[in-house]
């Protein structure tokens, strides 16, 4: 998995690369819990991201619950079709505020 | 008469986790799946390994064998381990509308097998679960 972050607009945007599974998926938590937690509205891209697992989503989880608790916005951008398919599974595709693209959340 | 796939033993360690999917992507394209099911049986199959990893042998890993066999109409895949005999009576989805983080997998292996069976080990040692696809 790659994790990377860049600032767009009032947003931080977290880009998720490649695998996110039980191995990675703790750093992906860091890194999306760490920038909540220092007070920034956050969107995690998965447009990359080829496999998502339970534990991946459970970090996505946390960092919208984060976020409410802390009135902050937390969404996600370009979800790959791997992802969503585990959203789905997971019923949280009508959970998570989602767009297309970054743009999107900032005009909004 | 059944037909083995695959048959591995590998440590129960999360940077096992990707070689796993390959070999469930392989074996799953042996049994005949097409590929929107073999993503599907991927996910099962990685959520059971997690669990295991996770629930049954916690800190203290072992071994794990994977075994893919196919019988007339099905496919069967299969891990075991060898930690503590897990109450079967104690594995259960959860209520999905209540959101949370954790406590998915299970609903993920139900979700995308079409049965689920897991089976204790003999004197309080091991756990084997055991996941088939119907394919007739």
């Amino acid at each position: 998995m790659e994790c990377s972050t860049r600032q767009e607009g009032q947003y931080i945007v977290i880009t998720l690369k490649g695998e996110v599974d039980l191995h990675y998926s703790p750093e992906a938590r860091k890194q999306i819990l760490e920038k909540l937690n220092d007070k920034n509205h956050v969107l995690v891209d998965l447009s990359g991201v080829k496999y998502i697992d339970s534990s991946g989503i459970a970090s996505l989880v946390e960092g919208f619950q984060l976020a409410r608790s802390n009135q902050l916005e937390f969404g996600l951008v370009g979800v790959s079709d791997a992802a969503r398919q585990v959203l789905e599974l997971a019923r949280l595709d009508k959970v998570f505020q989602i767009k297309a693209t970054i743009a999107e959340f900032i005009d909004h | 008469m059944s037909q083995i796939i695959i048959h591995r033993q590998f440590r129960a360690h999360t940077d096992q986790l990707r070689q796993l999917r390959e070999w469930t992507r392989e074996s799953a394209g042996k049994g005949g799946l097409g590929n929107d099911r073999i993503e599907q049986v991927i996910i099962g199959v990685n959520e059971a390994c997690m669990n295991i990893i996770e629930h049954a042998y916690k800190k203290d890993p072992g071994d794990i064998i994977f075994k893919v066999w196919q019988e007339p109409g099905q496919l069967v895949f299969q891990l075991t381990d060898f930690a503590e005999t897990v109450d079967c009576s104690r594995i259960k989805s959860r209520e999905l509308d209540d959101i949370r983080p954790g406590g998915l997998g299970v609903h993920f292996i139900q979700q995308v097998m079409d049965r689920v069976d897991y089976i204790p080990g003999k004197d309080g040692l091991g756990n084997t679960i055991q996941m088939v696809i119907t394919t007739a």
